[in-house]
């Protein structure tokens, strides 16, 4: 019993380190200087021009107008991983409202409407999405960076799941109560919905704070360039230099996760719980 | 896309309405609510979709003089062309072994997490940390990981006298691309199957100790078989996320230079429609693979739709 105990935690041990050691790796090279990494390799232990480094990569204007600090690009990450998020919680909230607790006419067409979003990821219909920004006048824009990644149906549908699951007792005494379609929306299921919502969000910010194919297309102007845009840009200058600058894209790299993995980690709980319990 | 948290490819079907029996029964509050979601999907969605079947029907003028109406020839020159073929059949290739290896390392490392009780909780957190990270970003760690200078793996191969050469050789590129991927989608698996794992009842679990001593047969006995569902869904979403989510990682480490490298179906819809200006062809690959992930998620629906009968 004990030999196998052992092995288990070697396995996982093991597991762990292979994980998790690259991204450490990521971290531990960005505070060495680049001629160092080129000359000695990667690092795992903390070098002495992390300070540096990072200021220079959030206050230097780089890209080829010199409009684009590190620090914007952050923010246009944030902007995009709140708006997507919260944009996601507000549709798919009312959508499910919607089609959960009224009877109407076309409610059936319009629920597989909603729902057949549910078959086909932007990627495959990349070409003609670019086409229809475009034609709206929608590039370079926030709104054209966050709201088309809304039509997909995921979080309507795991708002429906969720409203079904709410008892019917509780709109009856509501309407005994004498409360309407909004007030009983805004008043019982909104903050009955809150641990659902905060899941939801979770989720959402990293999926939206992650998005790299859309934000790569959407913005040519670099003033709405995301962190993983600029993650592109900085590559895109390696060809041909002599001494790539490891250490600024490490640092870079280092950025794009931190938010995301923080959220993850410090609502651990709370993010398996939506990721799990939503898809069944 | 991406991200892998590809939710929106997560979802089982949803059963017929309606939902609710008490529901309010107004002519235009509900429209007020659904309309938000209603209008993004129609113009972002429905409009787009419409517009990639059109447009593969047609070839377009590449200065934006016009199309002419080709009928099928997108469809029949892209499956003809050689490249369109190879590029195929390793993208069924990089599938297949993406999910197999994720699936596998992220069951094992699920096992095993149950399993154990002191510091359960450390291994889980440092097992799913990966999954918050964007695959570019993955991307870029991956590459410098298998970098011909400075890269730890490609010192590593060297040992065993094999000179990986990523991004000029084709076939060390995939097994850094296959890793890399592999590496990104293990804590998504490692979820799944240990949440899958947790919910199995201390009953179940103490009557399987009593009757089989082996921890293989208990697995292969009673484990697996309660897992199975789990596991079906699993992989659905990693055949999804090696089609299209790993289109980060290959843009970060093959870097706009496809010419001799591996790459996937979705990257060419990519390369063709934005680089290399061919429309219709593009559009064509694309409706291609909205039949293969439609396929996809209708038998993810079926599949999960009959699970709910189980409970």
């Amino acid at each position: 019993m004990q030999r196998i105990k052992f092995f288990d935690h070697l396995i996982l041990m093991l597991g762990a380190a292979v994980l998790v050691l690259p991204v450490l790796v990521a971290f531990m090279s960005s505070t060495h200087a680049a001629a160092e990494i080129h000359a000695r390799g990667l690092f795992l232990t903390p070098g002495a021009e992390g300070v540096a480094t990072y200021t220079k990569v959030l206050t230097q204007k780089g890209g080829f107008t010199g409009e684009v600090t590190g620090a914007r690009m952050a923010m246009n990450s944030l902007i995009l991983g709140l708006g997507f998020a919260l944009g996601k919680i507000a549709l798919s909230m009312m959508a499910a409202y919607g089609l959960v607790y009224f009877r109407f006419r076309f409610a059936t067409p319009i629920f597989w409407m909603i729902f057949t979003t549910l078959l086909l990821p932007l990627e495959v219909r990349i070409m003609p999405s670019y086409q229809v920004m475009s034609t709206l006048g929608a590039l370079n824009s926030y709104w054209g960076l966050i709201v088309p990644l809304l039509a997909s149906a995921t979080g309507t549908f795991y708002f429906r799941q969720f409203f079904k699951s709410v008892p019917d007792e509780l709109l009856e005494a509501a309407r005994i109560d004498g409360a309407g379609p909004w007030r009983f929306f805004l008043g019982v299921l909104v903050p009955l919905s809150r641990p659902m919502m905060a899941a939801i969000f979770i989720i959402m910010f990293v999926y939206g704070w992650n998005q790299y194919l859309w934000p790569m297309l959407m913005t040519t102007d670099e003033r709405f360039f995301t962190l993983l845009r600029g993650i592109k840009s900085i590559l895109q200058v390696w060809i041909g230099a002599q001494i790539p600058d490891y250490n600024e894209a490490f640092a870079l790299a280092v950025l794009a996760m931190l938010p995301p993995l923080g959220v993850v980690l410090a609502f651990q709980r709370l993010f398996i719980k939506g990721l799990t319990e939503s898809d069944k | 896309m991406s991200v892998s948290i590809p939710a929106r490819r997560r979802a089982p079907a949803p059963p017929a309405p309606p939902a609710k029996r008490v529901q309010f029964d107004r002519p235009v509050t509900p429209w007020l609510f659904v309309l938000p979601q209603l209008v993004v999907v129609a113009v972002f969605f429905y409009w787009p979709s419409v517009q990639a079947v059109q447009s593969s029907f047609y070839l377009e003028d590449p200065f934006g003089f016009g199309a002419s109406f080709v009928g099928l020839d997108n469809y029949r020159d892209t499956l003809a062309a050689p490249e369109y073929r190879m590029i195929a059949a390793f993208t069924a290739f990089f599938a297949a072994v993406v999910t197999a290896l994720a699936l596998g390392l992220g069951l094992l490392f699920a096992v095993k997490a149950d399993k154990v009780i002191r510091g359960a909780s450390a291994y889980k957190t440092a097992l799913i940390s990966v999954y918050a990270i964007a695959p570019p970003v993955v991307g870029l760690v991956g590459m410098m990981m298998f970098d011909m200078h400075i890269g730890p793996f490609t010192e590593l191969a060297a040992l065993f006298g094999w000179q990986m050469q990523v991004g000029i050789n084709y076939w060390d590129t995939v097994v850094a691309l296959v890793t890399v991927a592999v590496w990104k989608q293990i804590p998504y698996n490692f979820i799944f199957f240990l949440s899958g794992l947790q919910s199995v009842p201390a009953s179940v679990r103490e009557a399987a100790l009593i009757d089989a001593r082996s921890g293989w047969r208990r697995f292969r006995d009673v484990t697996a078989p309660l897992l199975a569902p789990t596991a079906f869904f699993l992989l659905i979403i990693n055949v999804t996320y090696a089609l299209f989510d790993t289109f980060g990682i290959i843009d970060v480490m093959v870097k706009d230079k496809p010419a001799n490298n591996p790459i996937t179906l979705v990257y060419k819809v990519y390369l063709d429609g934005f680089k290399g200006n061919d429309i219709g062809g593009s559009a064509a690959q694309s409706v291609i693979l909205m039949a293969v992930v439609a396929a996809l998620t209708v038998a993810q629906f079926r599949f999960l739709e009959r699970r709910v009968h189980y409970g």
